[in-house]
């Protein structure tokens, strides 16, 4: 018997519909934790780097960790991973929420999809009961809809994790939505799943999950708890604001980057798409994910006009991508645009992030009104949300749009303006300003992203320490630190928001006394960071190599113009060979054979 | 006392109640249950409010459940049956059979110290009377309703 843990998998063939109940392997389970860290070890162990990702031959796998659905704070996370179609890469995208927690409830660590079924179908798993049922009639409905339907026909306590439109059309940013508005938004796994003809997972669970020692894992969890509460960020800032605070933050330290990236990091309009200003206008109420005490949930309305909705959000990310960037100072414009992506089951960053890369080639003369359909300089709220529901949709232009940033200025012979690594979009901070961050774009193992190793928080928020953002110096090593804990907290199942307040001996001490694995907090490090070279073997496999360790043009080669980051551009050049050599990688990024064996990755 | 306003839908409360009950997490095992509505913008935590005059002690056959002196509603687990009709007789659904447990489960307060009160993040749930204090809370939920009634007359 396992404990955290629940040791049983489930594997479902579309194909030719079989569904079977597997043993999670122990020695697997201790050597990649589990979620990001454990379905990565699959996919590797199972599917050709080198695949269509949107062929039948990839794999689509939901992973929850062992801390999911246990007392550790923000225990609701799961993981989506399947080989991504936005990059090419592996794409691993976490969600909290509640829909993680009952698959565990149900017995089960996670669900492995292969093959491709015929006609559109939804997974029903109900403890030991699991089957697959016709979805036809759920094809073309949107999250909230099919989400609804699915708990009619199923039942009312159950927890559902679907695609939208978005997937269904293979939208290459699409994403896994869960409990209506919680998304594994990133790398477009949501057009793995389309792709599958998969529509959505609905589970119910009354089972327990046991812990090895009881006692000692609610002292690690009230301790890490207490510390969320007086903690600053995590027991103020985020649960006050949402994480829509950062809009003035980042704004006052000029790395908030503004209309495509063009006119740097300061945007005049960000007073008004804050997180200030979402509470005060628009709040509703806090919401918190399963077992959170952060609770940084927003559910918002804008209740009249020609914007007007309800729902979730927009978080910081979505706030920037469809606010700053486009160059949009109206928040019920983004907030409308933000739930559309909801809805439509499309990841709000790429979403934002393409169409201000359009809105650029609009206003340099290399895309038409005609073209488009409409006029869309910066600026455009109406535009924002009109080309939002036509990438969901794939409608008109939406279809261009709905390939990313990178795929459509190549089509017009303008890739440098798509602010993209590997083909997805960065994120919301000005890497010219916040150096580390430049370095954590470049080397992070799903292409443009904020969440792999999140230096901001030392070098913007200063914690643990403040680092200075615009030196280099040290970034390489604080880097790998963050990259190799991060995947020590996606994969055992908590939220990664939590490391604001807490590090490796809570975490550590919460796995040990959960699963009773007998590890130090070293070698629980140690497992973060074979679950990154693991992810990097899966790129190199795929064709990755280090000249795509890189930047935008943009940002190597064009200072910002103001802010405390003026003159700066991202000097990757100084932080990528000793990158490289903390990471104990050859000078082509490739991780050494003696690194390979030291993490016993075969 | 329960506040579904400040309620975020957590179900912290459901997690550590099954764990101070059985020992291993399961919200189907908990004697909360937090049941959210967003339109409304509340959440309501559920569970026995230690009724002044209990529906549950009236119907009980084998009298094992009993109101304490310090207003417990407790169930004396050697007395009952599992006849489940306590569980019909709640008003407020609150009570529940376990099949997990084999027996009737509902909240006893944890004898005093109610983990779900300890625990919970946002206040929600309080140990304390919902006596005198309660005029502050009275205003909140009429200023909700007057917003509600705000937005029909327009």
């Amino acid at each position: 018997m396992m404990f955290g843990w629940t040791g049983n998998l489930l594997r479902v063939n579309l194909t030719d519909k079989t569904i079977k109940k597997e043993a999670l392997c122990p020695k697997d389970a201790e050597l990649y934790l589990g979620a990001r860290g454990l379905a990565t070890k699959i996919i590797m162990d199972e599917v050709d780097p080198k695949v269509d990702p949107l062929s039948e031959e990839n794999k689509l796998i939901f992973m929850t960790g062992p801390l999911t659905g246990t007392f550790a704070s923000s225990g609701g996370r799961y993981e989506v991973v399947a080989k991504a179609p936005l990059t090419g890469t592996i794409g691993a995208s976490n969600s909290g929420g509640h829909f993680g927690p009952e698959l565990k409830y149900a017995g089960y660590d996670g669900i492995i999809f292969e093959g491709r079924a015929e006609k559109p179908l939804y997974l029903w798993i109900e403890d030991d009961k699991a089957e697959l049922r016709d979805a036809s009639h759920l094809w073309g409905k949107n999250v909230f809809e099919t989400t609804d339907m699915v708990l009619e026909e199923t039942a009312e306590d159950a927890r559902v994790a679907c695609i939208g439109p978005g997937g269904e059309k293979k939208v290459l940013f699409a994403g896994v939505i869960n409990d209506k508005n919680r998304a594994a938004g990133r790398s477009g796994l949501g057009a793995v799943m389309g792709s599958k003809n998969l529509k959505a997972v609905a589970v119910k669970g009354s089972k327990s999950i046991k812990v090895a020692d009881p006692e000692g894992f609610m002292e690690a969890c009230t301790d890490a708890r207490t510390k969320l509460k007086e903690h600053p960020v995590t027991g103020g800032g985020l649960p006050t604001y949402g994480t829509q605070i950062l809009i003035n933050i980042l704004n006052q330290s000029g790395a908030l980057p503004t209309r495509n990236w063009r006119d740097g990091g300061i945007f005049e309009e960000a007073e008004g798409i804050s997180g200030e200003t979402l509470t005060e206008k628009y709040l509703v109420r806090n919401k918190g994910c399963f077992g959170c005490n952060i609770g940084c949930g927003r559910i918002t309305r804008i209740p009249e006009g020609k914007f007007e909705s309800f729902g979730e959000g927009p978080e910081y990310e979505a706030g920037w991508a469809l606010g700053a960037c486009c160059g949009v100072g109206d928040l019920e414009a983004v907030s409308k645009a933000n739930f559309i992506c909801n809805e439509l089951g499309i990841d709000p960053i790429t979403t934002g992030t393409t169409i201000a890369c359009a809105m650029e080639m609009y206003e340099k003369g290399i895309l038409t009104e005609e073209e488009v359909g409409r006029a869309i300089p910066f600026g455009d709220a109406e535009g924002l949300v009109e080309l939002t529901r036509m990438i969901g949709h794939r409608e008109g232009f939406g279809d261009m749009l709905a390939e990313g940033s990178y795929r459509m200025a190549s089509k017009y012979g303008c890739p440098e303006l798509s602010m993209s690594v590997k083909k997805q979009e960065m994120p919301a901070y000005d890497g010219r300003g916040v150096q580390g961050m430049g370095l954590e774009y470049a080397t992070s193992n799903r292409g443009g992203c904020h969440v792999r190793g999140y230096l901001t928080s030392p070098e913007i928020l200063g914690i643990p320490e403040k680092l200075d953002p615009l030196v280099t110096e040290g970034k390489a090593g604080w880097l790998k630190t963050f990259q190799d804990l991060t995947a020590v907290v996606d994969s055992a199942g908590i939220c990664l928001f939590t490391t604001f307040a807490i590090g490796l001996p809570e975490i550590s001490s919460m796995l040990r006394t959960a699963t009773g694995i007998n590890a130090t907090d070293e070698e629980i490090l140690k497992a973060g960071e074979r679950i990154w070279n693991l992810e990097r073997m899966f790129n190199i496999k795929a064709g990755f190599t280090a000249a795509d360790d890189t930047l935008p043009p943009r940002l190597l080669k064009e200072p910002l113009q103001s802010g405390p980051a003026k003159g700066k551009v991202v000097e990757l050049e100084k932080m990528l060979p000793e990158y490289y050599e903390v990471r104990g990688w050859g000078v082509d990024g490739v991780p050494t054979a003696e690194k390979l064996e030291e993490l016993s990755i075969e | 006392m329960i506040s579904p306003e400040k309620c975020i839908g957590c179900r912290t409360c459901e997690l550590v109640c099954s764990f101070t009950k059985i020992n291993a997490f399961n919200p189907k095992n908990s004697r909360v249950s937090v049941f959210s509505y967003d339109e409304a913008a509340v959440s309501v935590p559920m569970m026995c409010m230690q009724c002044e005059d209990p529906s549950c002690m009236k119907v009980c056959p084998t009298d094992a459940i009993t109101k304490t002196a310090d207003g417990l509603v407790e169930i004396d687990e050697r007395k009952c049956i599992g006849c489940k009709l306590c569980v019909s007789a709640c008003p407020l659904g609150n009570i529940t059979f376990n099949s997990y447990e084999g027996k009737i489960v509902k909240c006893n307060l944890c004898e005093g110290n109610p983990k779900c009160a300890q625990y919970c993040p946002s206040g929600a749930i309080e140990f304390k009377e919902a006596a005198p204090g309660t005029m502050g809370r009275k205003k909140v939920i009429a200023e909700k309703f007057s917003e509600l009634f705000g937005e029909v007359n327009e």
